[in-house]
């Protein structure tokens, strides 16, 4: 069964009922790539997920996972295997014939599973349990079992639903290494459903972010965050500020926004109308603070109060209040805090480079 | 101190249920199991400490045929409720989509509960009976032109009561194990590529074996003490262990009465103790 990973889906649709979950989607994940579908719950990341699987009906659309239309096929049969949120270990099987299941069910002789079970073990570091039931591990070594039992069957496509979210931070991080390594030793498409936004940028060759049963951007984890398409994902991934602001001038050269001492100027950006409203984005850790701007942040200012200083270690986290009330955070390393100290209460200027700026659609 | 306090309190807290038990079942027993040691006549009992009821009991031919025929009675019956009752139960825990329906459907499993043992046993009778309903049917159809004897007043008639009395006790434990299975490891068994038979068997089975167990329990401990079941439908033509004693105690034989109910006691506690070593059903409690 160990074809190619690849998987496609045409105008995907699952509706239960009148309510619609996803809402013909397309999307593209090359073989031997690490996707993280991700979005508020809710927002049909899981029903694809689960239709990718075969464990729920696709009520339009097609499904193809190596050129081949599998649609109408049975998990098996796909060649995927899904590793679930909870895990759904036997609980009246020890490891051994939880990992050794799917061989049992492909008729493989009990010599020859019992072999590849243990290898199996081995690979995600769990031989010694292998004769222990799984409520006598731990969440982190269930989860591994888990691993193992879908990996057995020598898939091309894992699919994990939130395999993360039951782990404490410090296994969570853990885990989120091993399921890399173990992604690019075995080679084969892994397609992760998570909420959280630092999984999906640190496991993925491609994010996909969904919001309402559609996908509203795919690419890979720098665009996603650096260039969010909309308010919605650059609120949901987090790290930006959004910024709002009528057209004033325009030229290909960048539009202006604005005008006299607060404009804001977006260089390169050129198709804007006179009068319309723009959105744009400027990362929290690019904001700077000072008694006033630098002469190459002209078009890139705004003169806050600092209502919140929040000491995170590696970084400081200042919360900082226009005029008009909106709030602005800045990410500081420490180092830099340290050097230039706020407190309070204090009024500065908060700048940025004008070409840091990204419109937002 | 705190620990001989919270000692105390705590046997306090005890005493009610320990009465119960004492008031309802200890001196009971306790009280049949000595009066199973005295000695008896046409019209009297007579305190004593005799062997004599268990070396009676034990040594009559008869009492080990009424132990084979209880024991059929108890298998046949165990049989075919738990066929009945875990494809009922998993026709309402797996098949059964929104919870409203399966709740309707068990309330509908428990209609024959509304009326009393007696009244539903002797309803089989113009049903089965030589010029019942079945065999105006049966010979209206022209399917049988003389009527069936084997229905009424036999050990089928008897079999079929029982599972009709009894099988909701097999469906309700059976139905609470299999609520409590995760939904999502019968769709890791088809993930892995378990068809439907391999989930039911790798899967279901394993994990109903407590609700099993403990219906076996309740299915097989009636039976045994059955006695109105096996007197109404083979119409006296049949023993039981029950009714055995039944009729020792109509007769005013008491000493023999309770022997056979120690005995009959003993057995039945074998048959659950080895049940239990089958089956953890802890997890069930």
């Amino acid at each position: 069964m160990k074809g190619n990973g690849a998987i496609e889906l045409i105008a995907v649709s699952k509706h239960y009922g009148s309510t619609i979950a996803v809402k013909s989607i397309n999307l593209k994940i090359p073989a031997g790539a690490y996707c993280c579908l991700i979005g508020p719950s809710g927002c049909g990341k899981t029903t694809t997920l689960r239709m990718i699987a075969g464990h729920e009906v696709i009520s339009e659309g097609d499904l193809l996972i190596g050129n081949r239309n599998v649609t109408e096929l049975p998990p098996v049969k796909r060649g995927t295997a899904m590793m679930f949120q909870n895990y759904a270990l036997f609980p009246h099987m020890t490891c051994m014939e939880n990992v050794a299941f799917g061989l049992r069910m492909q008729g493989v002789a009990a010599p020859e599973r019992t072999e590849r079970a243990k290898e199996m073990l081995a690979r995600v570091h769990m031989e010694k349990f292998a004769d222990r039931k799984p409520d006598q591990l731990s969440g982190g070594q269930q989860q591994r079992i888990a691993l193992a039992r879908a990996l057995i069957t020598q898939p091309s496509v894992l699919l994990l639903d939130e395999p993360l979210s039951a782990l404490d931070p410090f296994l969570r991080a853990r885990m989120r290494d091993e399921l890399r390594r173990l992604q690019q030793e075995l080679g084969i498409t892994f397609v992760h459903v998570t909420h959280a936004q630092d999984e999906a940028l640190a496991l993925s060759d491609i994010v996909v972010v969904m919001e309402d049963g559609v996908i509203r951007q795919q690419g890979t984890p720098e665009e996603i965050f650096n260039k969010p398409r909309s308010r919605f994902i650059a609120n949901f991934m987090g790290g930006q500020n959004i910024f709002k602001g009528t057209v004033s001038e325009s030229s290909p050269a960048g539009t202006l926004l604005g005008r006299g001492p607060d404009s804001f100027l977006l260089p390169g950006y050129g198709n804007a109308t006179t009068g319309e409203d723009l959105e744009f984005t400027i990362r929290t850790d690019l904001i700077s603070l000072g008694e006033q701007a630098p002469g190459d942040a002209k078009n890139g200012q705004i003169p806050v109060e600092i209502t919140t200083v929040e000491y995170l270690g590696l970084w400081v986290r200042i919360v900082a209040t226009t005029d008009d009330g909106k709030e602005i955070t800045l990410m500081k390393t420490e180092s830099e805090f340290r050097q230039a100290p706020v407190r309070r209460k204090e009024k500065f200027i908060a700048y940025w480079k004008p070409e840091h700026a990204h419109v937002l659609a | 101190m705190a620990f001989d306090m919270s000692k105390r309190s705590s046997y306090f807290l005890i005493s009610p249920m320990a009465l119960i038990f004492a008031i309802f079942l200890v001196v009971p027993l306790l009280t049949i199991v000595i009066v199973s040691f005295w000695d008896y006549d046409e019209y009297r009992i007579l305190p004593d400490f005799i062997f004599e009821n268990y070396s009676y009991l034990l040594g009559s031919s008869v009492t080990w045929k009424i132990y084979l025929n209880t024991f059929k009675y108890a298998a046949l019956t165990w049989g075919f409720t738990l066929l009945i009752g875990f494809t009922v139960a998993y026709f309402l825990a797996f098949h059964v989509r929104s919870l409203t329906w399966q709740i309707v459907l068990f309330m509908v499993c428990t209609i024959p509960f509304w009326t009393s043992n007696i009244i539903r046993m002797i309803s089989w009778i113009p049903f089965l009976g030589r010029n019942g309903l079945l065999n105006s049917a049966l010979m209206g159809l022209g399917i049988v032109d003389q009527p069936l004897e084997f229905l009424l007043f036999s050990d089928f008639a008897v079999v079929l009561a029982d599972v009709h009395l009894y099988t909701l006790f097999m469906v309700v434990p059976i139905f609470n194990s299999m609520m409590r299975i995760d939904r999502s490891l019968i769709e890791a068994a088809r993930d892995a590529g378990a068809s439907g038979f391999e989930t039911l068997r790798q899967v279901i089975v394993p994990l109903s074996k407590p609700g099993i167990a403990i219906g076996s329990i309740f299915v097989i401990t009636v039976v045994m003490g059955d006695f109105i079941t096996v007197r109404l439908m083979s119409g006296g033509q049949s023993a039981s262990v029950g009714l055995q004693i039944s009729n020792e105690i109509g007769v005013l034989q008491y000493p023999a009465a309770a022997a056979s109910a120690v005995v009959l006691l003993i057995t039945v506690l074998l048959i659950v103790t080895a049940l239990l070593r089958m089956v953890d059903i802890r997890k069930e409690l």
